[in-house]
């Protein structure tokens, strides 16, 4: 983390989006952006690498299907097979039928829960974690821009305030 | 304004010649006597071997014993001989019919919640529906000449069999001939005014100074929705679960929805893809594709969930008269039955799912092209066990009869996307459509 930084203001997600992009255009490192909401669009625009979590969602599909399988073949075919509704449990191919809404239903619950268990943990976030939003602000009306400084505070300032920012804040972190 | 390409044209009136050409030798090699057609049959088995002989015979039996109509084997065998040329104009007229009236729906649907992202489709789908005209004529004619006793594919048709049958004895308020007619006729009807109605519409909007058009079009849209709703779900009942009159399943209509809108999509997107690709729809993005791949992953896989709705709970309750159906169907079209489930689930599920290949042309055309295929084999899966049963073969008339229809449907579509122009221009969220990104 840099030395110094500007937390910038916006209260508008429009004017807050152009400003983003006028920033980049003009070669600063936007560290962070806070939101209180989602804004569409603003990782492309900040220029963040795409997500690959759909990528870990497929592959803990495809582990759920395979627990399930593997699942169901020991409870119902080798371990205390069961006759219902006249058809008794010989071979897991014969029964499949019965089998597919737990198939499907454990590939969702695994793709879903171990999805999000790994959206926690890329993000560094767990119970009783202290909030890392610079400004109690961010969770209600405000959007914070922060940006390092790097011998350029007056120019930054003057093209923040010119993108619509409405507060300025100069952090000087020690450590 | 579209010009129908001299190539294109050609094209399809070739396919419209060969397919005839493969539909006439199918009736014309279809036997007209019960000698004939057990020599046909017996020669099959000597060409294949013994086994596929005997397995043939042990199945008339079977299907014979269940029966009560009172007709030997050998008549059995002529009629299913008979029907064949017939089932497979009928699957293939009616595969064509289905991708026009699925698009018809999709066009509503997208009227009635005023979408935003898709005006800019709109010509390309009314160019599609088009073809319920001529499609639902042809349907018509060929309901008449089954009602006329030319072919055998609906059995409850004949006066002789239905006397015989308590069951359909008991149905026979509801499944006779006028009725059946009657109900097509609305139908047919219905759909063609919606059709005709809404394009008027549509094309008059381009010239409008107000936004009167864009508003009528609105409430019939949403007025045909309801219609169509009903009257979809008893179009499946009556044009194709009674082929099998002993049989029913409560969600056959939904089954037929499904397979009809998803190949409806995957018709639009592939000749928008075809469209932009020789330079015309310029403002149609990535993302207009992106979204029509979206909507034929996810209509794969609703096909999917009913159709094993379905089969499961057949499957599971195992009474007789329901799982006949699919007892025949795995017995004797095991290929087709358990091949379409590839080519309409696993196939489109896997080279969709990933985000970036809904956006690569050349891959939607591709799974398009499988899941046509796919449900060309759910049509022919939904009727043919029922009217030509174990003797069916994927040969010349089948491959005729869609060959045709695929000429004429390309034929049709083509010159009516040439009558007007292919933007609308003044519908009020034009805009929004051009500037669609995902």
């Amino acid at each position: 983390m840099a030395a110094t930084v500007i937390h910038a203001y916006y209260n508008d997600d429009d004017v807050l989006m152009h400003a983003v992009k006028r920033i980049k255009e003009a070669k600063h490192h936007i560290e962070e952006v806070y939101c209180p909401f989602p804004v569409h669009g603003l990782d492309k625009a900040m220029g963040l690498a795409p997500t690959r979590i759909a990528i870990t969602s497929f592959m803990y599909g495809v582990l759920g299907l395979v627990v399930s399988i593997v699942m169901m073949n020991y409870i119902m075919i080798q371990d205390w097979p069961m006759d219902i509704g006249g058809k008794p449990s010989f071979t897991y191919i014969e029964n499949m039928p019965a089998f597919v809404p737990i198939m499907f239903e454990m590939t969702v619950f695994f793709a879903a829960h171990l999805m999000v268990i790994t959206f926690y943990l890329r993000s560094k976030l767990w119970p009783f974690k202290e909030a890392e939003n610079p400004d109690i602000r961010t969770t209600d009306d405000h959007f914070v821009m922060e940006i390092e400084v790097h011998d350029n505070e007056a120019e930054l300032k003057e093209l923040l305030l010119d993108t619509g920012a409405v507060e300025l804040n100069i952090i000087k972190t020690s450590h | 304004m579209y010009t129908f390409s001299n190539r294109l044209k050609i094209g399809s009136i070739i396919l419209m010649a060969l397919g005839l050409l493969g539909m006439g030798v199918g009736f014309i090699s279809a036997p007209s006597t019960v000698e004939e057609a057990q020599s046909m049959v017996a020669s099959h088995g000597d060409d294949h071997g013994g086994d596929a002989h005997s397995e043939v015979a042990s199945h008339t039996d079977s299907a014979h014993a269940g029966d009560d109509h009172g007709t030997d084997h050998g008549e059995h065998l002529l009629h299913q001989l008979q029907n064949r040329p017939w089932s497979a104009l009928y699957v293939a007229a009616f595969f064509f019919f289905m991708i026009a009236l699925g698009v018809l729906a999709f066009y509503a649907i997208q009227r009635a919640a005023q979408a935003g992202w898709s005006p800019m489709l709109f010509r390309v789908m009314e160019g599609i529906t088009a073809y319920i005209v001529p499609g639902g004529i042809i349907l018509f004619v060929f309901f008449i000449l089954s009602v006329m006793h030319f072919n055998h594919i609906f059995p409850w048709m004949d006066a002789e069999v239905v006397a015989n049958d308590e069951l359909l004895l008991g149905k026979k308020g509801y499944l006779n001939v006028s009725f059946f007619l009657i109900r097509a006729a609305i139908f047919l009807g219905g759909w063609i005014l919606y059709r005709e109605v809404s394009r008027r519409l549509s094309i008059a909007q381009d010239n409008a100074d107000d936004y009167s058009n864009f508003k009528k079009n609105f409430r019939w849209s949403a007025g045909f929705l309801v219609f169509y709703l009903v009257t979809e779900s008893i179009m499946s009942w009556d044009w194709i679960m009674s082929v099998d009159p002993h049989w029913f399943s409560t969600l056959f209509g939904w089954y037929v929805f499904a397979s009809m809108i998803v190949s409806g999509i995957t018709v639009i997107s592939m000749i928008a893809i075809y469209l932009k690709s020789k330079g015309y729809l310029p403002d149609v993005n990535d993302s207009h594709i992106h979204d029509l791949a979206k909507y034929m992953f996810g209509f794969s896989i609703f096909w999917t969930y009913l159709w094993f709705g379905q089969f499961m709970l057949i499957w599971y309750a195992n009474i007789p008269e329901e799982v006949t159906y699919f007892v025949t169907r795995i017995e004797d079209f095991k290929l087709p039955f358990f091949g379409m489930l590839a080519l309409n689930f696993i196939f489109p599920v896997l080279v969709l799912m990933n985000s970036d290949y809904k956006r690569v042309n050349w891959f939607v055309i591709m799974t398009g092209l499988v899941i046509l295929v796919g449900h060309y084999l759910d049509v022919f899966n939904m009727i043919t066990p029922a009217t030509v049963g174990d003797q069916w073969y994927i040969g010349l008339p089948e491959i005729g009869a869609f060959l045709f229809f695929a000429g004429l449907f390309i034929f049709w579509v083509f010159r009516a996307l040439t009558k007007a122009p292919l933007q609308p221009t003044r519908n009020p969220f034009i805009e929004e459509s051009r500037q669609f990104h995902y």
